[in-house]
């Protein structure tokens, strides 16, 4: 079923009694094609781009809970393409563009909202590298814009400029094209574009193992839901990459820790940007509901808990509340932790595993939901052709032998 | 707000702690090929479950311990010396 104005006009007409579903809740076949497991973005459009760039349909995405239920559901929402070395800005762009045209190609409005970014220098060695950040884009071809401090002031007039501010502004930098998505709206968008292409979306299935054929190469997995066999799987599970690689029987480079993030009550519009500040870990936005959304840094300790520490959390309100102190006023309603994964580089790994046949995309860390059309591209690539995607192939779990890493933690140190 | 125990000072918040990951890791020999390097500086079994762990009382004392944890749970299972042998409920 198309959405369209028409069909809302339609659905009020008839009680709204013309909806079905936006996708189908198969039970899972005995084999496939392709089973990816892990019903996140990343694995939701990986499912979608097998079907639609490589015809490979008979596709089971595989879910342990409900899809966007992991950390894409958990997220800020932030999409931006603001990184320093030409791998990732050529994959985090991609991303970016692919965003740009979502809502029309999914016929799923993701309420893309390119309200820009503005990075906050705090100090004189702030400016330097912050200069250099926006130059290193601009050579990659990504529109970055430096700021001084009144037209930083001007972006975002809640902020504190005064001379004896905690965290002085001395400038900045922007970029415009970034913004917010609504981060639901992506997963179920994905969802139900795959399944329309006739991809078997199967919500809560947990893999629990895998099974191997000759040679080790993976031929099937087994779930809660029974045995399911698959001439390729992939993996797109996010802080969980490590257990199931555990299962597969390899190691990844990877650790789990808690992100935080947190809403307060709804009010009128009063921040019209993305306002981050690497220095003190915190960053803001106010979602179209007219909540604030603050996002912390990691909670620096190994967890698989699905909340966040209050030391962290104390620790980034009061960051926030020195740069806006009328947010002082507020009141949170929620607050929240997703399983980041991730790696030393701050680098995604997209590509084979040392078991045949299995592939991973992994280690977005605090800062893969920008990344989610571009993550699922060239999984989706690999998975079908056997060979790495051109975006991906500076982004393999062998850099971590080699130690050609791609280094951005400058870029995506905070959590975003 | 989670507490560890120090072993010199006793309960302590969180936040007078820093976490140094993966304890028990052994250096490889200068001569080892790069693969065992790559093993040792990134590759990690990142377990839900019980962890082995070092910790500093950065903001106390600022020594260093070892802690059994579960990831979790986050319960602390024991607190042991840097150069202690592994605990059992590993
Ligand atoms: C608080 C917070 C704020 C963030 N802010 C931003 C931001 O502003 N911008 C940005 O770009 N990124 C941000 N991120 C990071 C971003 O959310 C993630 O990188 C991205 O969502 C990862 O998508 P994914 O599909 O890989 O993982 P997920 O969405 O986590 O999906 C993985 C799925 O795998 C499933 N799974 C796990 N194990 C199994 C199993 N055994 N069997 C079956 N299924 C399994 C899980 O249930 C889960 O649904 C943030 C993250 C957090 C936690
Ligand atoms: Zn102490």
């Amino acid at each position: 079923m198309k959405y369209s104005a028409l069909a809302l006009l339609r659905g009020a007409l008839s009680a709204h009694r013309n909806w079905v579903p936006a996708w189908r809740s198969p039970e899972p076949k005995p084999a496939y094609d392709v089973v990816i497991v892990g019903g996140g973005g990343h694995g939701l459009a990986a499912a979608y781009y097998l079907a639609k760039n490589h015809g490979v349909h008979n596709v089971a995405l595989l879910e342990r809970g409900w899809i966007g239920g992991g950390n894409t559901g958990r997220n800020t929402t932030i999409v931006r393409s603001n990184y320093l070395f030409p791998e990732s800005a050529r994959l985090y762009d991609f991303a970016l563009k692919c965003y740009e045209g979502l809502s029309r190609e999914l016929n799923f409005n993701i309420m893309l909202s390119q309200r820009g970014i503005v990075l906050l220098a705090h100090s004189r060695h702030d400016l330097d590298s912050m200069a250099r950040w926006a130059n290193a884009m601009r050579m990659n071809g990504i529109d970055a814009q430096i700021l001084t401090r009144e037209e930083v002031a001007a972006r975002a007039p809640l902020l504190d400029m005064s001379p004896d501010a905690r965290f002085p502004v001395l400038g900045g930098f922007t970029q415009r094209r970034a913004g917010t998505a609504r981060h639901d709206a992506v997963a179920w968008g994905y969802a139900r574009a795959a399944d329309a292409l006739g991809v078997d979306i199967i919500q809560n299935c947990e893999v629990t193992g895998f099974l191997t054929g000759a040679g080790g190469r993976v031929v099937g997995v087994e779930t809660s839901r029974g045995r399911i066999r698959a001439e390729r799987i992939g993996i797109a599970a996010a802080g969980h990459s490590s257990v199931l690689a555990k299962l597969a029987g390899f190691r990844l480079p990877v650790v789990s820790y808690a992100l935080q993030a947190m809403v307060t009550e709804p009010l009128k519009p009063a921040l019209d940007t993305v306002v981050t500040s690497p220095g003190t870990g915190a960053y803001v936005s106010q979602s179209d509901k007219g909540e604030i959304v603050i996002g912390a840094s990691l909670d620096l300790f190994p967890s698989y808990a699905q909340r966040g520490s209050f030391a962290v959390l104390q620790g980034v309100i009061a960051a926030t509340l020195a740069l806006f102190p009328s947010f002082s006023r507020l009141r949170l309603l929620r607050q929240w932790a997703g399983i980041v994964d991730v790696v030393h580089d701050s680098s995604p790994i997209i590509g084979p595993t040392p078991i045949p046949g299995l592939y991973i995309n992994c280690g977005w860390g605090t800062g893969g939901f920008k990344a989610i059309p571009a993550g699922g591209w060239t999984l989706a690539h690999v998975l079908a052709t056997g060979r790495n995607h051109e975006l991906a192939e500076p982004f393999q779990l062998e850099r971590f032998i080699t130690g050609r890493l791609i280094d951005e933690a400058a870029a995506a140190g905070i959590a975003h | 707000m989670m507490q560890l125990k120090c072993p010199w000072c006793g309960s302590r918040d969180e936040s007078e702690f820093v976490c140094g990951g993966t304890t028990h890791l052994i250096r490889p020999d200068l001569t080892a090929n790069d693969a065992t390097w790559g093993e040792y500086l990134f590759f990690r079994d990142n377990p839900k479950g019980v962890h082995l762990e070092r910790w500093r009382h950065a903001y106390g004392c600022g020594q260093w311990f070892n802690v059994a944890r579960h990831t979790l749970t986050h319960e602390v299972l024991s607190v042991y010396a840097m150069t202690d042998p592994p605990p059992a409920h590993s």
